[in-house]
């Protein structure tokens, strides 16, 4: 293992952390809130380990995939730490283990919060919150990408782990031009849902809401969400928006250098649209006899359908009170999540889809034993170590969820909530339900749980590997 | 600029690696899927697995905008047609690797009426290489330039060599002659030298001189041999045709030993003049028969990469003067030139380096445009050859007063019909003809100066 290589990278890391930070501290100047020391403190810090690693003499640049992933595992353990801070040091949060679990669901763009009210806290901490969601929604490690220009090609895999979905395609020739669409993409549907927002919601309120939309995060700055405005404008635009940063990032790209039938064939987002519009419907009858009226239940549906596939978590209404039928709907779309290349969480719809194949050929399979099929994804077929991949995924995502929801049950809650709760991290959706639905929210838990969930929602931001490499001693031993 | 390059084997995946730190962008085709998805791990490049006479590959690797196209696959067919395929679309360039002989006697058609920019056969390439090092066997290397007036020849310092621990300056007041050392290769460590540099011995130099001077640099140094007349030849493969055919143009005597008896019939058609033994070239005794003591030169062209590399050990062993060894797989290089086999030649390699050099002399920077560029000791240390195409802060100044980075050395200036070794009072002008000598890989402008 590249060790100094790594150290470096996490300097790089530190100080983009610490540059993110001074946008909180000069919110703090701007509201007159007393807690510049809570930005300060953790900003000096990081500069300062920043310039130590960025002094280490590197001689070898070889990045080979063991270190990128390793390295944006610890990065991420590491940018949560530091994300910290601020709320410890703000006493917004004293327990250490809270505020890791906060800033963690803030990077990895979960949304679920330990904070009972958010009326009574500092507005800088509010949109340190967002900023961590939107930042967290696309990638650290990929914004480094865009801004230095990297010394070794093999970076790849530093984005490879980064980014979600089973394959990752890079847009253009070059690696940083790449990381650099994909921002300029990112921060332009960002701008374009500011000045939508703005028009009818104030300033500080329209930022967080672009800032945590983006980022599919689902913090929301008051305690109600998106319920606390009322207004089927502002539902309409974010569920809309939800929906558009659940989508692949490469179909944005396509579209920009205007290869429309290539965007719009697109297997994966025709699946997506498909899922939404579902269980937009089933939804919506179902909750009738709740809203008496169709077009009232349609727009909490909607919105709610949107805010759970693409795993951002805002909610409209308590979806909590809702039948069975429509509660178990909202479930499976946590486990679904949205398109490969988003912002979003999940299993990812690409994998779903070929998980359905195969599903399918294995039924023909039964039939006719000497039949000879092919699994294709957008036209083309899936080669055997990408299957292989995807079942070793489906196969830990699930034994995490159980495992998960075996050391969450420590705490004396039922079933209903321990399981979303595990759910909803895993998935970085937010809420879940019963005690940590709609109204609740996650600071019943005890230390030892916040720390478990922190992991998970690591491990499910991560697409499980890059956080599981770091606990597997082989990679450390062979060196 | 952008390039595309179809077919991913040994010299297109050099050309991949060399192409990408000069930050081109990169594009490749292959058929195998694993390939491509291994090489885009390796460098930072996009590719796409799919044939490139398909034509909705080719649109799909951006043919249309794309400044170069490369095809190095197996097959010459596939080679040409995908370069006719990609002209039709619009690139500028096209460049095919054509190894079967057949085609090389048509290249004039092929380039005229195909329109295809650069043949490149990796055979002949290898045979002009290896006749150009047993043309002057003194040398471990030569390299060409300014459409072959300017040598950059390496000598290696002999064991015990009256020259070694004098300075490059004291050398060249005791010998009188112009010349220069441009490079130095000690134990695999590439140095730029100044004229305090002092000589060791198995230092390798890169000298650049007027041909008489540095022969007699050689003869100076006691390692000067006459060109080899009596060549023995290993293998008689499509290398050993083209070699042999050149040498035997040159009179030299030539003697292949081939194993397959139908190979030794068609090369003895083909090479009325040379001789052409049937029998096991690794068979010790049939090569002291046949005179391996008395030849001047050995060249191992088998295909098998060991064999060479034995057959060269056992050569170089009894005394052989000059011994070439082909290989396929560089991997091993380094390994080899401690075995003491310093000469040896890859036509893959060799094929990369042409394609590169020709990418190359397509950038026109503003104020130079490179003409050629080598690499020497092992990539370590880059040759150019530059044409100063304006004034510049390069021009007019005396080359004492230029500030020039570290390790980079103005080598050769090419003035019309004259050749100038400069010393610190001389001046470049407009429309000169530079060689330069860096250690810093990829100038291509006027980044030489600090």
């Amino acid at each position: 293992m590249n060790y100094r290589l790594i150290i470096k990278t996490i300097g790089k890391l530190l100080y983009i952390e610490a540059l993110l930070l001074i946008i909180p501290l000069l919110c703090s100047f701007i509201y007159k809130e007393d807690i510049y020391l809570a930005y300060l403190i953790p900003i000096s810090i990081m500069i300062i380990l920043g310039f130590i690693f960025s002094k280490i003499k590197c001689e070898n640049n070889k990045f080979y995939q063991r270190e990128g992933f390793f390295t944006v595992g610890l990065a991420w353990l590491i940018l949560s730490f530091f994300g910290s801070l601020p709320f410890i040091i703000s006493q917004t949060i004293p327990n250490f283990f809270s505020a890791y679990f906060e800033a963690t669901s803030g990077f990895t763009s979960t949304g679920a919060t330990v904070i009972s009210d958010l009326t009574v806290i500092n507005k800088s901490i509010l949109l340190w919150r967002s900023l961590m969601n939107w930042v967290g929604g696309m990638g650290i490690l990929v914004f480094i990408l865009a801004i230095i220009p990297q010394t070794d090609s093999r970076s790849i895999y530093l984005l490879k782990a980064e980014s979600t979905g089973p394959s990752v395609d890079k847009l253009t020739t070059k690696l940083t031009y790449s990381a650099r669409i994909l921002y300029l993409i990112y921060f332009g549907l960002t701008l374009i849902l500011f000045l939508l927002l703005i028009i009818k919601i104030p300033l500080f309120d329209s930022i967080n809401f672009a800032f945590a939309t983006a980022g599919t995060g689902g913090f929301a700055i008051f305690n109600e969400s998106i319920a606390y405005y009322n207004s089927v404008y502002v539902e309409i635009v974010i569920a809309i928006f939800m929906i558009i940063f659940g989508i692949n990032f490469n179909i944005y790209y396509l579209i920009l250098i205007k290869n429309f039938k290539k965007a719009f064939k697109s297997e994966e987002l025709k699946v997506y649209l498909g899922i939404i519009l579902t269980a937009t419907l089933l939804i919506a009858i179902n909750t009738l006899n709740i809203y008496k009226n169709f077009f009232t239940s349609l727009r909490f549906s909607f919105f709610q359908v949107s805010s759970i596939i693409s795993t951002s978590g805002y909610t409209s209404t308590n979806f909590d009170l809702w039948p069975e039928f429509s509660k178990w709907i909202l479930i499976m779309l946590m486990f679904i999540g949205s398109c490969a290349g988003s912002t979003s969480g999940g299993i990812k719809v690409a994998r779903i889809i070929i998980y359905f194949k195969t599903i399918l050929k294995e039924i023909k399979y039964s039939i006719h034993p000497k039949r000879v099929s092919v699994i294709t994804l957008e036209g083309k077929p899936v080669n055997e170590s990408m299957m292989k991949g995807l079942f070793a995924f489906i196969t830990t995502y699930i034994f995490i969820l159980i495992i998960g929801t075996l050391l969450i049950s420590l705490n004396k809650f039922d079933f209903i909530t321990n399981f979303t709760a595990t759910l909803t991290c895993l998935s970085n959706v937010g809420p879940g339900l019963s005690l940590v639905g709609p109204t609740g929210n996650f600071s019943i838990f005890s230390n030892f749980s916040h720390a478990v969930l922190s992991l998970i929602m690591m491990i499910g931001r991560l697409e499980l590997f890059p956080i599981l490499i770091i606990f597997s001693p082989s990679l450390y031993t062979n060196d | 600029m952008k390039i595309i390059i179809v077919g991913i084997g040994k010299v297109g995946s050099t050309l991949c690696e060399f192409l990408t730190k000069e930050n081109h962008e990169v594009v490749i085709i292959d058929s195998n899927a694993k390939i491509v998805e291994d090489m885009i791990n390796k460098y930072d490049i996009s590719g796409i697995a799919g044939s490139g006479t398909n034509i909705n590959t080719l649109l799909d690797a951006g043919i249309k905008s794309a400044d170069i196209l490369i095809a190095t696959t197996e097959h010459d067919e596939l080679n040409i047609l995908t370069c006719m395929f990609a002209k039709q679309q619009g690139v500028k360039h096209a460049i095919a690797r054509v190894r079967n002989p057949e085609y090389s006697t048509q290249t004039k058609f092929i380039n005229e009426d195909l329109k295809l920019d650069l043949i490149i056969n990796p055979e002949l390439e290898a045979a002009n290489e290896i006749s150009r090092i047993l043309r002057f066997p003194s040398a471990e290397t030569i390299e060409l330039f300014a459409k072959n007036r300017v040598e950059i020849v390496g000598f290696k310092i002999p064991k015990n060599s009256k020259f070694i621990n004098y300075s490059l300056e004291e050398l060249r007041k005791q010998l009188n002659t112009k010349f220069l050392v441009v490079a130095v290769d000690r134990a695999k460590k590439a140095i730029i030298p100044t004229g305090k540099f002092t000589l060791q011995e198995n230092d390798i130099i890169y000298v650049t001189g007027a041909k008489g001077d540095i022969l007699n640099l050689a003869k100076e140094l006691g390692i000067y041999k006459d060109r080899a007349k009596k060549i023995m030849i290993i293998g008689g493969s499509v290398i050993t045709y083209y070699l042999a055919n050149q040498l035997i143009k040159a009179n030299a005597k030539v003697k292949i030993i081939e194993m397959d008896k139908d190979r030794c019939l068609e090369l003895k058609e083909l090479l009325p003049q040379a001789t052409i033994i049937q029998g096991d070239g690794t068979d010790k005794d049939l090569l002291i028969e046949e005179g391996l003591n008395e030849t001047d030169a050995f060249i191992t062209l088998t295909g098998l990469d060991e064999e060479n590399i034995i057959l060269s050990l056992f050569a170089n062993h009894l005394g052989v003067h000059k011994v070439i060894t082909k290989i396929n797989n560089l991997t091993y290089y380094e390994i080899l030139s401690s075995l003491n086999l310093s000469s040896v030649i890859s036509p893959k390699i060799i094929t990369a380096y042409n394609i590169l050099r020709y990418v190359r002399s397509l950038q026109n920077a503003i104020d130079l445009s490179v003409e050629n560029v080598y690499k020497l000791i092992n990539n370590k240390v880059e040759a150019i050859e530059f044409l100063v195409k304006n004034d510049n802060e390069l021009t007019n100044t005396k080359i004492k007063d230029l500030k020039l980075k570290e390790n980079v050395l103005i080598a050769v200036i090419i003035r019309g019909a004259n050749i100038i070794i400069p010393t610190g009072d001389d001046v470049i002008l407009p429309n000169d003809r530079v060689i330069i000598i860096s250690t810093n890989q990829n100038i291509t402008n006027l980044e030489i100066l600090e």
